[in-house]
């Protein structure tokens, strides 16, 4: 089958589906890959490179539709583009299928199969696939980016000759993708970094990246479990509201940069920086709004466009941050689509086997067959882990203490009651047997106490010569076949020979086994 | 020579036995104290041969020197990865001495009784002979030589524990025996090393040895030869049957539990013998083999129960859904990895003995490390199939001893390791041993690989390991499989580190 990516028709859109290093790929699965001539040129992939890697490119978006049967695509189709879909064809693009309902209600009507690439399931085994995540990660590092350029001073704190500059003060509300990979950026910039997201889980991952999270006093019964809405952050209640807006607005006056990122899925964008946030900022600071599509999360944010306020603070409203690097992100994507094509092709065999059973094809397709499939049925598997809701209670000193007092008490009960009742076995056997047995018994016993002491000291990494050397001394037995080996019975010397034959290759066997052994240890 | 010099022989070499255990403390000790075991078994072999009661010395000579010769080839043409069959078969040896010397002594119990009736001398000796009969019975020990002339000595009482003595040496060497032979088939790959069990299971196991406990008090009665015989076939039959019944994995513990058995077996003849050389080294060996089961039990979570009946326990509850995938790697990009790591962990497990992969993982250690790399190896104690296995074969490879570390010294390190490498083992770095509480190995120290940046797994393919669970860690996100032979998969990857 012909897999093809034509021109991205939005004017401003530079990124393209499929680039020649995916295409190698998407070969190595058995497909024939075409591109629209000037498809990657915007994104730095030429259509000589195209050629280089094996692919055809064909002129003109009309020729292309006609001949893939499967068409790749960055941005939703439009009206147009849909109207070319024949029966039978797939197209995987974006498609915000819960916004754009007429147009998959065309796309249904032509038959075809729209697989979108926004419906991937987040479970772990597609994360592959997901370019949410894979753009998240670009427009976070992006919005550090463009908050530098417009930005009047350096990131990083230095002392020079000229005097001391102190570092940037960033904060990163929201630690998705988006806010993890511009807490990464801002970090390894230099900037003191600052981040606040409502799932408390997520501290973690936010230390790690080396930011300070931005901690909310706050009941934890009261907090949202970010688990049950597919790792999204949920609608937060009104009192948690408050108190985040009162911490924000402590923190306003002394950041530089503020990056916001908080999306709740289906909804308009929390409003979370308010104007009077922005008015209490210093001049020059800036504010990049990441949620710009949906209304921004801050409210003096407008769409597409930079603005300075009247205090000199600067707002960045972009919505197309991945398509400002769109090398990268087409790299990303393409990587994305190839991985959607490997799970579509199970034999790789260039055949498209569409398996509605399988969790993250059926998730994201959104036609299939004539018919309309979204929304999808919940995924099988969840998301992410469930909450662990129960801790193990962290112990006082003085309880930790009285737990070791008591395991000590336990310990010394358990060791005198042994003793007590052995020692009384011991005594009562010592009543009924001779005096020649207690005589060995008493040697027998010391034995096996110098014996356990002496073994506790032996090297773990010993264990082997050990058993190879106790094999050879427990031999000792021949002692007592040499005893019997001289006795007028046939049958007595004969068993006492064998014995000795059989201890001799012991003694030997494992006595020599043990010091090749411990001649191989060697110290570095 | 008299009884007094052999006596002080055994002591001195007894000593000499304790030192050579006591030195296995660090490796280089351990190199001077093996010379201790020789010196001491030389000694009381010596002692015993000039001391009263020996006989046929030549014979003893000729046959030591035999078996000797033997013992030497074995000792050195045994592949390091055959350790544990060597050292299982050697248990057998022990075991089946341990029958014969105990058989002996019940027939030279026969024979003196029989020599004291011939003479019209009661016998058991009582407590209080008349001169004549004290005289007439003199004459009779005159008779015999060795063991023997110590038989002839004893009261009924004496006669009693001896015979309980013996019982119990033939007893344990015949379990020792018959089940070292089928440990060492399981190890050896001549027997299945599934755990496999007659019908009827552990309860003919039970019934063997209730019928040899019976045949325990028939024997004390009458001394008859046949319940002894009866009492080796079922302790024969046990030894058979209870390690049929246990795993390949769960050798470690059965061969430490052997290697036990043959030192309570060797002090249960030193009593019947009333020879207290043996009755120390018995204990010593006995106490040893006991303390490696503990270790190895401890390490697996188990009872030490639950291992000799075999098999693992169902799980308390349904464990948890293993989600995401196993992802792939190939040999460049486990090079790429490690070229750009600074600290390396390998933790080897048995898969790497069965490739015979030891001397391609310490090829790929000094390449490492003459990189300027810090490699580290982790040993599980239960890794391998034989208790210290690991270590054996990496030092026969030449890894440095000081690179390897135990799992209690290296496994709060893992966190700040870049790259893991796991080679051919499976259940010992199971994340749910620690996350799920219904997991068959719940609770069992394993090694927390996954804490580290990345983690590759060489392994054959996708099956689980001897417990047949699921291992999660082969789904995680830091975890990348590297299929294939371990020794094909390292020779692959060797050229490419530079």
């Amino acid at each position: 089958m012909k897999i093809g990516a034509p021109k991205e028709v939005l004017a401003d859109e530079a990124r393209v589906a499929i680039t020649p290093e995916s295409a190698g790929h998407l070969q190595k699965l058995g497909y024939d890959v075409i591109v629209e001539a000037g498809a990657g040129e915007k994104a730095g992939f030429l259509d000589s490179a195209y050629a280089d890697a094996g692919v055809e490119v064909v002129s003109g978006a009309d020729q292309l539709w006609k001949v893939a049967d499967i068409v790749a695509k960055v941005r939703p189709p439009t009206e147009e583009e849909v109207a070319r879909l024949e029966h039978g064809k797939t197209l995987i693009s974006f498609f915000y299928p819960a916004s754009n309902e007429t147009l998959m209600g065309l796309a249904k009507d032509k038959g075809a199969n729209v697989i979108a690439m926004d419906m991937v399931p987040r479970i772990s085994r597609a994360q592959k696939m997901d370019a949410l995540s894979s753009m998240a990660n670009i427009a976070g590092y992006r919005a550090v980016i463009e908050a530098g350029n417009n930005f009047g001073r350096f990131f990083t704190g230095q002392v020079t000759a000229a005097g001391k500059v102190p570092p940037a003060k960033v904060l990163v509300v929201g630690a998705g993708v988006a806010g993890l990979a511009a807490i990464g950026t801002s970090t390894s910039l230099g900037a003191i970094t600052y981040a606040f997201d409502v799932r408390p889980e997520v501290a973690e991952q936010i230390e790690s990246m080396g930011a300070e999270f931005v901690f909310l006093e706050f009941e934890d019964s009261e907090l949202p479990d970010g688990a049950a809405t597919g790792g999204y952050a949920p609608p937060s209640s009104p009192e948690f509201q408050a108190k985040q807006l009162e911490k924000f607005r402590e923190l306003a006056p002394d950041m530089d940069i503020v990056i916001t990122t908080a999306l709740i899925p289906n909804r308009p964008a929390p409003v979370l920086w308010t104007k009077d946030m922005v008015e209490a900022m210093k001049p020059g600071s800036v504010i990049v709004d990441l949620a710009a599509e949906r209304g921004g999360n801050c409210e003096l944010t407008v769409k597409d466009e930079k603005i300075v306020t009247d205090n000199g603070v600067t707002i960045v409203g972009y919505t197309d941050f991945p398509s400002r690097m769109a090398t990268q992100s087409s790299t990303l994507y393409g990587n994305n689509i190839r991985h959607m094509m490997a799970d579509l092709t199970p034999e790789k065999d260039g055949q498209v086997v569409h398996n509605m059973e399988d969790d993250v094809i059926r998730g994201a397709t959104i036609t299939h067959g004539g018919e309309i499939t979204f929304p999808p049925p919940p995924p099988k598997v969840q998301a992410i882990a469930a909450q662990k809701k129960e801790k193990p209670k962290e112990l006082t000193p003085e309880e930790k203490r009285a737990q070791e007092v008591a395991a000590f008490k336990a310990e010394t009960k358990f060791q005198v009651s042994l003793l007590a009742v052995g020692g009384v076995l011991l005594l009562l056997a010592g009543l009924y047997t001779p005096a020649s047995f207690m005589q060995h018994f008493i040697v027998f016993t010391l034995a096996c106490f110098v014996g356990f002491q002496v073994i506790w000291g032996v090297a773990h990494s010993l264990h082997t010569p050990l058993m190879a050397v106790t094999n050879a001394i427990s031999s000792i037995i021949i002692l007592g076949a040499l005893l019997q080996i001289g006795s007028g019975s046939m049958l007595v010397v004969i068993l006492a020979a064998a014995s000795v034959f059989m201890a001799g290759i012991n003694i030997f066997g494992g006595f020599l086994v043990t010091r090749r052994m411990l001649a191989m240890f060697q110290k570095s | 020579m008299e009884l007094g010099f052999t006596n002080a022989a055994y002591v001195v070499a007894g000593v000499l036995f304790i030192l050579s255990l006591g030195g296995l403390s660090s490796q280089e000790s351990a190199k001077r104290a093996i010379w201790y075991g020789i010196v001491g078994m030389a000694i009381a072999v010596l002692a015993t041969l000039v001391g009263p009661g020996a006989g046929l010395w030549p014979v003893s000579i000729i046959l030591i020197g035999l078996g000797g010769a033997i013992g030497y080839v074995l000792a050195t043409r045994v592949q390091m990865t055959q350790m544990p069959e060597l050292v299982a078969a050697m248990h057998s040896l022990v075991g089946l001495a341990a029958v014969f010397v105990g058989i002996n002594a019940h027939v030279e119990i026969g024979r003196v009784a029989a020599a004291f009736a011939e003479a019209g001398v009661p016998f058991p000796r009582a407590y209080d002979e008349t001169p004549e009969v004290a005289a007439a019975a003199a004459a009779v020990v005159e008779q015999f030589r060795g063991f023997g002339s110590v038989v002839a000595k004893k009261i009924p009482v004496e006669i009693t524990i001896l015979q309980i003595e013996l019982f119990l040496g033939v007893f344990i060497g015949a379990v020792t025996f018959t089940g070292s032979v089928i440990a060492y088939g399981k190890l050896a790959g001549k027997v299945n090393t599934a755990a496999k069990k007659l019908p009827g299971g552990h309860a003919l196991n039970a019934g063997a040895a209730l019928l040899s406990l019976v045949m325990l008090f028939v024997y004390i009665g009458s001394g008859s030869t046949l319940a002894l015989v009866v009492m080796t076939l079922a302790a024969l039959f046990i030894g058979y049957h209870l390690i049929m019944g246990i795993g390949g994995a769960d050798m470690p513990v059965v061969v430490s539990m052997l290697n036990s058995y043959s030192g309570w077996a060797a002090a249960a003849i030193g009593f019947s013998l009333g020879n207290d050389l043996l009755i120390t080294v018995g204990a010593l060996v006995g106490s040893s083999g006991a303390i490696l089961s503990y270790i190895m039990c401890k390490a697996m979570n188990r009872s030490f129960v639950s291992v000799i009946l075999g098999g693992f326990g169902g799980p308390a509850g349904e464990q948890m859904a293993v989600e995401g995938e196993q992802v792939a790697i190939d040999a460049d990009g486990v090079a790429t990895a490690l070229n750009e790591a600074d600290s390396v962990i390998i933790v080897p497990g048995y898969g790497m003995a069965v490739a015979q992969a030891q001397s391609a993982v310490a090829d790929l250690t000094k390449k490492l490390r003459a990189k300027g790399k810090e490699v580290r190896f982790a040993i599980h104690p239960v890794a391998g199939r034989l208790p210290g296995h690991m270590n054996v074969l990496l030092a026969e490879a030449k890894v440095p001893y000081d690179i390897v570390l135990e799992m209690d010294e290296i496994n709060d390190d893992f966190p700040d390791t870049d790259v893991v490498i796991v080679i051919g083992s499976n259940d010992i770095v199971n994340p749910a041993a620690q996350d799920d509480p219904n997991s068959p190995i719940a609770g069992m120290p394993v090694l927390e690989v996954w804490k580290a940046k990345q983690v590759f797994v060489s392994k054959r393919g996708q099956g689980t390991g001897y417990s047949g669970i699921e291992n999660p860690l082969f789904f995680k996100d830091n975890t990348r499989m590297f299929y294939g032979d371990a020794k094909a998969s390292l020779d692959t990857l060797l050229p490419k580190i530079e």
